[in-house]
């Protein structure tokens, strides 16, 4: 299962790919352009795109494409092979994509290489069992575009991410890069450009949705002729992974839209801040600098239009409020990650890294910026919702069936999303919530799938759009637990530096710790709420001012799932340790594995079934866990406390188990037992003196070889009384009568079936011929007593 | 990184030319320690002495920004890092089952290493791989989808070989 993971760079086929000329102008650009067009990246070319990306790569996409290589160098064919950047469907990986036809498979192994080779060279029809299919049932889906999952997608910040390759300046500038920067310099001014990105309206899209062009000519106007750019690739929030495929899938998009932002500032120095979880980001866009600087696209003298622009790259130290602007800053300088208050911002002199103004933006939007340049704002205007044009990459996780990157137009809803996009919940399950935007984001409920997603539309509903990661949540995910998740994220990422942030983060996760160990009280709800405000007030930066989203939005749509954790110490998800843990003896297959997971000897077990003992019961859920059939489940502890009422002792109920089981012989045996009896020729006066004297209500009746004749009851009295049968009459004078004689193998069950039918309330036991015992109705009701109790429990659920 | 051998406009880069000294050698510290840290595996005390005199920055401070940051450590790790991401897919998916495991295994806290130094564990946020929740690292491997006790099995025999 463990795959190295290898890096592009370190393929000895793409060392010796790149060799670049000095482009010292535009026409120098176009030139070279059309030469690679009509060369090595002719669009008609046959090529096999390899997603590598992170999680195809962890899949082995990278002996699938040295297999690949290894195969296209046996054959005379000119087939290039592609190492890509992130394709998106990250579920069903290794993803590979055949140009010019557009074939998309998944899930392939370095095994098939042969097969896709010989079907590109030689018949052109696609391997078939490789092809994306619905289902097991359904026909293969050919091409790339008409799968489900990109059906509804439109690339605009991702539209080389997948399709060029990321360490190949060439490949970059054959599939149109590079475009925008040869308008910008042939044909506008910087304000120009300004103008443009203005009108088109780029919302950042790091979250907060601060348009992008007043940002930037905020910072042109401040004071100063030193200005900065910075990228901001600290992508912390966990389930984000955007900017990353940007990275290390398109790096050259981020340098031009980062070179296009710099001309329109005119900033002279760029930082790409990266968070250092990201290696391979950081060797991708150290190794495309390195190949833009040489192609005369970055550094002196660009294109030979007398603008300098150098790029550097800053790692990040893994600190997550390093992503929040003036703590971004603050470590570009060397220091600790502390936020500043603002003003001055960022974009004011003094404000930015060393005092210079400097223009922040995320990634994704520096990636958004060349094709808004060649396109024309009105193009991006046309995409997406009035107040949020464009398109917004979320990375879709959680319990859906294909996670991965999308990469949507603004306004589409979250249904579409989630079920068309994502192909609906694992499993089949109920939906439950999305989350948006990270520990800063909020849970959405059920009711607000229909929300068309742009910035607006989810801060209405509490939540934000936030960096994009989407996580989806079944029934089977526990709100108050996932609040709690969140909140101990920022908890521990809090700084430190204002007190709200620090001490009332760790007050709210106090609070939720003591919900979901159910110790929760009355009022915590409330009071988890007023934290909230004040946090979000207090705080300096907008880690704090953020952090309490989570835990407001899941008390805003699942309160009663609060309520249920405070009051009824009862987890409907099963998710947090708390509430009655139970056996269902209809599911349990009596294996064994929670007695044996058990560490607190709380599960009994009795011939038949294992039972839990709730004094002994830590609410560790390792039972629960273990179970393979699920039949160990929680339940609210009032449906129990019926035998707490009763006051049966775990004992009685074990003794159920074994009775349930039990024979007549085992009843008789089991108490002190004497046999009465009297003689046939005796008086019926003598018969109700004996009972009387014994203090039994029936005795058997035999002759004179003690076999059994007759039994006399209780009952006899009431019929010779209402007979005015004389109480001087021998017994042997009673009319004639079947009677039922059971023997001692009997099992209890069946006895007291025949006992009801046929409405008798005493058994002769009798073993051949001899006479055992007799056993009373009362005998099996006392027996039964707990048992009743024990199905009542059942009754409750 | 030998220590005496740093270059510190070198490392700074062209934006050299519009910082002070002092806004220099600071500029470069966080990158200086990240280069201690992958030819050692941890900062020790006597490298951080040197650096504070070579690059004039006082010990204390140098100190406060590496305490800071997560990455940096002041105790040598164990041979193998392993890393089980507590991130939000992950953990939907059950990540914390695979901590419990693996903290049970060999005895230890997330955080700690073992006597011996084979292993470190610790937790992380994200790596990035929610598609193929859940995830842990070991040193740079990522291991996918860690759903049931073969896979588990198998990530504590890696660690161990």
């Amino acid at each position: 299962m463990t795959i190295r993971i290898r890096f592009h760079a370190d393929c000895e086929v793409l060392k010796g790919d790149f060799s670049m000329v000095r482009l010292e102008n535009i026409e120098a650009l176009k030139n070279l352009r059309i030469s690679l067009v009509n060369s090595e990246y002719r669009p008609d070319r046959k090529t096999i795109k390899v997603c590598c990306g992170l999680p195809c790569s962890t899949l082995g996409s990278h002996e699938v494409a040295d297999a690949l290589q290894k195969e296209v160098s046996k054959l005379s064919q000119d087939i290039r092979v592609v190492r890509t950047g992130c394709q998106g469907l990250c579920q069903k990986g290794p993803l590979i994509k055949i140009e010019p036809e557009g074939y998309f498979y998944k899930k392939v192994s370095s095994d098939k290489a042969e097969d896709i080779i010989s079907s590109a060279t030689l018949s052109n029809i696609p391997v078939r069992e490789l092809l994306y299919r619905d289902s097991f049932l359904d026909e293969p889906v050919l091409l790339q575009q008409e799968v489900p999952f990109y059906r509804k997608q439109l690339k605009v910040a991702l539209r080389n991410t997948g399709n060029v390759d990321p360490f190949s300046l060439n490949d970059y500038i054959a599939s149109g890069g590079y475009r925008a920067t040869e308008k910008m310099f042939s044909s506008m001014s910087p304000d120009k450009v300004l103008e443009e990105v203005k009108k088109a309206n780029l919302r950042g899209r790091g979250g907060a949705g601060f348009p992008a062009g007043v940002k930037w000519a905020h910072c042109k106007k401040a004071p100063g002729k030193i200005k900065l750019v910075i990228a901001n690739g600290d992508e912390g929030d966990p389930g984000a992974f955007m900017d990353r495929s940007v990275m290390e899938g398109d790096p050259f998009s981020l340098l031009e839209g980062m070179l296009i932002c710099a001309y329109a500032i005119d900033a002279t120095y760029g930082f790409i801040y990266v968070r250092h979880e990201y290696p391979l980001a950081i060797k991708t866009l150290k190794e495309a600098i390195k190949q833009a600087e040489e192609a005369g696209l970055l550094g002196k003298n660009i294109l030979g239009s007398n603008f300098d622009f150098y790029i550097k790259i800053k790692e990040g130290a893994g600190a997550f409020v390093c992503g929040e602007s003036t703590s971004l800053v603050a470590s570009l300088e060397g220091k600790r990650g502390f936020p500043s208050p603002r003003p001055p911002r960022l974009s004011e002199k003094g404000g930015g890294a060393w005092g210079y103004p400097s223009n922040l933006n995320n990634i994704e939007t520096y990636a958004c910026v060349p094709p808004i340049i060649e396109n024309g704002a009105d193009w991006f205007l046309n995409i997406g919702t009035e107040s949020s044009p464009g398109t917004k990459v979320f990375s879709l996780a959680g319990k859906v069936r294909n996670t991965g990157l999308v990469e949507v137009p603004m306004g589409i809803t979250l249904r579409e999303i989630i079920f068309d996009i994502g192909g609906g919940i694992i499993g089949d399950k109920k939906f439950k919530a999305v989350q948006t935007g990270g520990p800063s984001g909020g849970c959405i409920p059920e009711q607000y799938l229909d929300l068309p997603v742009d910035f607006d539309s989810l801060s209405k509903v509490g939540s934000i759009m936030g960096s994009g990661g989407m996580v989806v949540m079944d029934e089977g995910n526990c709100m108050v637990d996932v609040a709690k998740f969140f909140l101990s994220f920022t908890q521990a990422e809090s700084c430190g530096k204002c007190p709200p942030c620090r001490i009332g983060t760790y007050q709210m996760l106090q609070l939720l710790e003591k919900i979901t160990s159910g110790h929760g009280e009355k009022g915590d709800i409330e009071k988890l709420e007023r934290i909230s405000g004040l946090v979000k007030r207090g705080s300096l930066c907008g880690l704090g001012q953020s952090a309490p989203n989570p835990v407001l939005t899941t008390i805003k749509y699942f309160r009663k799932e609060y309520e249920e954790h405070v009051y009824d110490k009862f987890c409907k998800a099963n998710v947090c340790s708390i509430g009655a843990f139970w056996i269902d003896q209809e599911v349990c297959i009596l294996c064994g594995l929670c007695k044996q997971v058990c560490a607190f000897d709380a599960i009994k077990e009795t011939r038949k079934s294992f039972l839990i003992d709730r004094d002994y019961c830590t609410k560790c859920k390792a039972c629960y866990n273990v179970c393979p059939v699920q039949a160990v489940k929680a339940v609210k502890p009032k449906y129990i406390q019926i035998e707490e009422e009763f006051e049966i002792p775990i004992e009685s109920l074990e003794a159920v188990e074994i009775k349930s089981s039990m024979f007549l012989k085992d009843i008789l045996q089991s108490k002190p037992y004497e046999i009465i009896t009297i003689n046939k020729e005796r008086t019926i006066a003598d018969a109700v003196e004996l009972m009387s004297q014994k203090n039994v209500s029936g005795v058997f009746v035999v002759d004179e070889d003690r076999k059994l004749v007759n039994i006399f009851t209780e009952r006899d009295i009431v019929r010779c009384l209402h007979k005015n049968i004389s109480s001087k009459e021998p017994l042997s004078n009673l009319p004639e009568r079947d009677i039922t004689i059971f023997d001692p193998s009997t099992s209890i069950s069946s006895a007291i079936a025949v006992a009801t039918r046929k409405k008798i309330r005493h058994l002769p036991v009798v073993e051949k011929a001899e006479i055992k015992g007799m056993i009373t109705y009362r005998d099996l009701v006392s027996y039964l007593l707990p048992e009743i109790a024990f199905t009542t429990i059942k009754k409750y659920q | 990184m030998k220590v005496e051998e740093i270059d510190v406009d070198n490392e700074v880069g062209e934006v050299s030319e519009i910082l002070s000294q002092n806004e220099k050698t600071k500029g470069i510290l966080i990158h200086v320690l990240q280069q201690i840290q992958e030819d050692m595996g941890y900062l020790p005390d006597e490298v951080l002495r040197k650096l504070s005199k070579k690059l004039n920055i006082p010990l204390s401070e140098i100190y406060s920004v590496a305490s800071f940051y997560k990455m940096f450590h002041f105790k040598p790790r164990g041979k193998k890092v392993v890393r089980v991401c507590l991130g939000t897919a992950c953990y939907v998916r059950g990540s914390k089952k695979v901590l419990n495991m693996l903290e049970n295994e060999f005895g230890i806290k997330s955080g700690d290493t073992t006597e011996d130094l084979t292993m470190t564990l610790e937790t992380v946020g994200c790596v990035g791989c929610c598609g193929l929740a859940p995830v842990a690292t070991i040193n740079d491997n990522v291991v996918g989808e860690i759903i049931g006790n073969k896979k588990l099995e198998k990530l504590i025999d890696d660690i161990r070989e």
